[in-house]
């Protein structure tokens, strides 16, 4: 369609039906813009303009809301929005339990903190009337908790299906959110090493290229066993090789969808030899 | 001041508050009055540029190109006072509000495009549009503009606003703005630049037309 810089997107679309429409709004390319809606009239795809604006109302409403559709159902969008819930519904299972252990408090000599304090309150029969909100709320936490464990063991399916290399690298949930935290799959493949060793600590890396602070080591990454295993000294070296690796394993995911067992087992080595400099006491350079 | 404001676009009384507002379908949630909608200039840039009287160059039934259209806020105000209106937006997310903003508007046309490659909505979007509204959020916002110059009439307007921060969070604003300018002046001659401050901090609002 590029060779003829006169042909516009409605010259292969049927008038009535608009079939092919959405193919030839989103395939189609003109360097160079034209008068299309006398075009379209001249060809005989609109009686008037007015008539022509109808049509390409119509086309392109329907065009955006089946790419639309369609890349949200696709599978990494979905993991996103169930990291990102995971997170929320935790958050706020957490935050509920705090109140309601402090509630608690008032009533029950035995009170105590989390989850499973509020388990144990809701399970619990012949409640007097007066404490019934307050158990009515520990079901609420116990809802929340359970939940976010649902959501869990969903991403935890999930995600070797979706990014395997990086699922097997970073483990399931620790992808997800490095996912989550880029904005999909693709925009992961697609960012530097550097920026997947500090997603997740932007605060710090702002602070940092204002001026104000030294620059992060590491992001989200840390919670992984290279980095959080390693002593502090060498932790921004393990980062690094980390998030190098993890880059590429996105990239793989993202463009080819093999699986490279390899990955894994040339981070393990280089770990090895990083955390090995604080284990012999010896040297320290890279 | 109002006298700069496009017509379709009015000042008026929204429970004791002077505010600029257009005709049409709620979007956003914002105040109605009637058929009336409330303009919030600090949801939009382009609503605070009006805001601020800047002179838009809108004789009524206008064709515009809108790049970085987002969730629709303000390409639906401008649909609502001018002709045939191409939304241009990238991610698909914001892109479902801007769907439904559109399907309410009959010559609103929404195009999941990337504004930085005009060839792939050159082959839709009409020439000689009377103006540009852009307001995308990436680096290289001048480029932008060069690069969709072919979409606008000779005597068009171009009504950028431009975001310091997405340039370089670390610079100084107004090198960025600079920068911004000078880079701009190569297909366009800039009519008048103020600073958005007290709607969008870090954001100059430029009116410009093609040299």
């Amino acid at each position: 369609m590029s060779e003829n810089p006169d042909r516009g997107w409605f010259d292969d679309v049927d008038p009535d039906g608009l079939e092919g429409a959405r193919e030839a709004i989103e395939e189609g390319r003109a360097d160079a813009p034209a008068d299309w809606p006398a075009l379209a009239v001249e060809a005989g795809f609109a009686v008037d303009e007015d008539a022509y604006y109808d049509r390409l109302h119509e086309a392109t409403t329907m065009a955006a809301r089946e790419t639309i559709r369609e890349r949200e159902a696709a599978d990494d969008r979905q993991l996103v929005h169930a990291v990102r819930a995971m997170d929320d519904c935790e958050r706020t299972a957490n935050e509920l339990a705090e109140r309601l252990a402090e509630w608690a408090g008032t009533v029950d000599p035995d009170a105590r903190t989390g989850v499973d304090y509020a388990r144990e309150l809701a399970s619990r029969a012949d409640v007097p009337p007066e404490e019934r909100r307050l158990v009515s709320l520990a079901d609420r936490v116990v809802g929340l908790a359970d939940e976010a464990a649902a959501l869990r063991a969903f991403v935890e399916e999930r995600t070797p299906v979706v990014a395997p290399n990086l699922a097997a690298l970073a483990g399931p949930v620790l992808a997800a959110r490095l996912i989550s935290l880029a904005g999909g799959l693709e925009s992961l493949a697609k960012k530097p090493s550097g920026t997947v060793q500090v997603l997740g600590a932007e605060d710090a890396l702002f602070a940092h290229l204002h001026g104000r602070a030294p620059s992060p080591k590491h992001g989200i990454i840390y919670v992984h066993d290279a980095v959080r295993g390693t002593h502090p000294e060498n932790r921004g070296s393990a980062a690094r090789a980390l998030a190098g690796k993890l880059a590429i394993a996105a990239r793989v995911d993202h463009y080819s969808g093999e699986l490279k067992p390899e990955l894994e087992a040339e981070l393990d080595d280089r770990i090895a030899t990083i955390q090995a400099r604080t284990d012999s006491g010896g040297d320290t350079d890279e | 001041m109002s006298d700069n404001l496009p017509a379709g676009v009015e000042r008026r009384d929204f429970d004791g508050v002077d505010r600029l507002a257009t005709r049409g379908e709620p979007v956003y949630g914002e105040p109605t009055d009637g058929e009336w909608r409330a303009w919030d200039p600090t949801r939009s840039k382009l609503g605070a540029m009006f805001e601020l009287g800047m002179e838009g160059g809108f004789d009524g039934g206008d064709t515009v190109l809108y790049l970085g259209a987002a969730s629709g806020t303000t390409v639906s105000h401008v649909a609502d006072f001018a002709g045939p209106t191409y939304a241009v937006e990238f991610a698909p997310r914001p892109a479902r509000d801007l769907l439904s903003a559109a399907e309410s508007r009959p010559r609103l046309f929404p195009l999941l495009a990337d504004a930085r490659t005009p060839e792939t909505y050159a082959h839709v979007v009409e020439s000689d549009v009377d103006a540009i509204v852009q307001d995308v959020a990436t680096r290289g916002q001048a480029r932008v503009a060069l690069e969709n110059r072919r979409f606008l009439a000779d005597d068009g307007r171009l009504l950028l606003a431009v975001k310091a921060r997405s340039e370089d969070v670390t610079r100084d604003p107004a090198d960025v703005f600079a920068d911004v300018e000078a880079e701009l002046e190569a297909a366009y001659e800039i009519l008048e630049r103020r600073r958005l401050e007290e709607y969008h901090t870090d954001h100059l609002g430029i009116v410009a037309r093609p040299r």
